[in-house]
């Protein structure tokens, strides 16, 4: 897979991924739009096709579905950091969204090109390629059925 | 020699389990995401749903049409499907779970950060999403990883005016944000904690990044839940392997602030002094309990707070003892204004959330930038400290008054 980099900080909690006012709602895409809102309005613009790089403990904070729902609503590809917590950790690979939890910050800016693959636990970027936490054979299989709803839905 | 959470969970630190779940928990927030999630997966039964508790708290009473449609729905089904309902009003989830709920030796899993509360009886408690939670009601299980332990004693006894809050923001501190994500906290040591202060210690667990915070069912927890007619029997400490151990001497423990907007950055109240605030705010799931109320209205009683003030008790049981001792009249009579029991403004949606550039003290578990309001700021407290800073309007250290 492949997606451009959008570059976000250490600590993003999930209030700044999609804030509590928008969340009364089913509709996704008013998710989506409203994605990192109280970080920078101008990141929802960026994320059809992007990869997140980010910090440590990306995700922590409330255990909101929807903080991981935008991200896949938005069209992020991925998303890259040295850490994440532990309920959006849950919540992404429920929704089917790849993670890569990588040792040290990779040396990237917005804009870049970046290839992650999940089978072979890694990152590249600048043709570097980084090692990734490998993903355990449950999640893998979450995240190859599109999702905990497609996997019970296909388990009836 | 296991720890807590291996012994509960029935297996080793690191391995993977799969478990059925005691106590299932979700609110109108998560609830209806779970709703959606469970259609969604085409489901249609719900094998258990004696242990499935609804609880509405976060936005109640609704605060517009589409918030109330929303609701209407998940409570629709949690009658149709002889879900445990509970509707507005009642109180906070995790106070709600914590009267009488939850048992020593339980697997709790809520879709709610802050689930991790009830590790204060001994139980295994943790935080989900929508999608695990609408998966927990179709199977009545789950698969967790059980995690690592980092032990923290709390050893001796909390000076007057320093609060199980101040030890809640200091470990918190001591880990930083994410120094326990994916493990457990113990909570061990010689002291003598009540079941309430343990309550808002747990709680902030997750403030830490933690999976589970959990204290070892004693004798004060046994007693607290037979006021609720339930027989527990007290947890056996066992030696065991922590990754990590620290300990607090609660003797030392002075009154800190969180500053903003992170929880794991805190301050002696006394270095910010005078600082003005706009908004004061008591209650939540950390520190809306009776305690937290009574120790509010004592220092407020028969006098005016200089600050527009709210206070939201964490449960109708909450309330009704505040009415009944008098506690309530005090916090009402100082200025106050009284909240429905539940989340209030804690997670920025109504009852109080504040404008831009306005700077508010809370005795809730968050300060993230904008939560509260956007372009607020916000500091976190214990209920003293939020009393004293309330008669001042700026942030004061709690001291014997003339």
């Amino acid at each position: 897979m492949k997606g451009m980099v959008v570059k976000v900080g250490d600590d993003i909690d999930t209030d700044l991924i999609i804030a509590g006012r928008y969340l009364r709602t089913k509709d996704k895409s008013l998710w989506a739009e409203h994605a990192f809102e109280d970080l920078d309005p101008k990141i929802s613009s960026r994320l059809k096709g992007s990869i997140i790089v980010a910090g440590k403990n990306f995700g922590c904070g409330s255990s909101r579905e929807q903080a991981a729902i935008a991200l896949k609503e938005a069209g992020v590809v991925a998303v890259v950091a040295t850490s994440f917590a532990r309920i959006f950790f849950r919540n992404a690979i429920n929704r089917g969204i790849p993670l890569f939890e990588i040792l040290d910050p990779i040396d990237c800016s917005d804009g870049d090109d970046m290839t992650v693959s999940l089978e072979g636990s890694y990152v590249e970027a600048d043709g570097i390629r980084y090692d990734s936490l490998r993903l355990s054979d449950r999640m893998m299989e979450i995240i190859n059925a599109g999702g905990i709803i497609e996997l019970r839905r296909g388990n009836k | 020699m296991s720890t807590l959470s291996e012994r509960i969970l029935k297996g080793e630190a690191d391995s993977f389990v799969d478990v059925m779940v005691d106590k299932v928990m979700a609110h109108d927030g998560s609830g209806l995401q779970a709703l959606t999630a469970f259609h969604e997966m085409e489901a249609e039964d719900i094998p258990y749903p004696e242990r499935i508790s609804i609880i509405y708290d976060h936005i109640i009473p609704a605060n517009n049409s589409i918030t109330a449609d929303l609701q209407a729905e998940l409570r629709k089904f949690s009658v149709e499907k002889n879900l445990n309902f509970y509707d507005i009003g009642e109180g906070v989830c995790h106070q709600v779970m914590s009267e009488g709920r939850v048992m020593p030796g339980e697997i709790v899993v809520g879709a709610d950060s802050h689930t991790c509360t009830m590790g204060a009886f001994g139980a295994f408690a943790t935080g989900v999403g929508a999608s695990d939670m609408a998966s927990i009601w179709v199977t009545g299980g789950t698969w967790l990883k059980v995690p690592e332990t980092i032990n923290i004693r709390l050893e001796g006894k909390l000076p007057k005016f320093s609060e199980p809050k101040d030890v809640a923001l200091r470990y918190v501190s001591m880990l930083g944000a994410d120094g326990a994500t994916y493990k457990a906290i113990e909570f061990t040591g010689d002291n003598d904690l009540k079941m309430e202060g343990r309550l808002t210690i747990s709680n902030m667990a997750i403030e830490a990044g933690a999976k589970a915070g959990l204290f070892y069912a004693d004798d004060v927890t046994c007693s607290y839940l037979k006021k609720y007619g339930k027989d527990a029997v007290p947890q056996k400490v066992e030696d065991c392997h922590y990754i990590r151990e620290e300990t607090i001497e609660l003797d030392d423990v002075e009154p800190v602030l969180a500053i903003p907007h992170r929880v794991d950055t805190i301050r002696p109240v006394s270095d910010l002094e005078g600082t003005h605030l706009d908004q004061v705010f008591v209650g939540t799931c950390t520190n809306g309990r009776y305690e937290d109320l009574k120790r509010f209205a004592d220092v407020v009683k028969g006098k005016r707070v200089k600050v527009r003030t709210i206070v939201v008790p964490a449960s109708r049981t909450v309330l009704l003892k505040a009415m009944e001792t008098g506690v309530l009249k005090d916090i009402v009579e100082s200025g106050a204004v009284i909240g429905t029991p539940g989340c209030g403004p804690c997670l920025g949606a109504h009852q109080g959330v504040l404008g831009e550039g306005e700077v508010g003290l809370s005795t809730a578990n968050r300060n993230f930038k904008n939560r509260m309001g956007v372009g607020a700021e916000y500091y976190l407290s214990s209920p003293t400290t939020a009393a004293f800073s309330a008669l001042k309007g700026e942030i004061t250290s709690p001291k014997e008054l003339p």
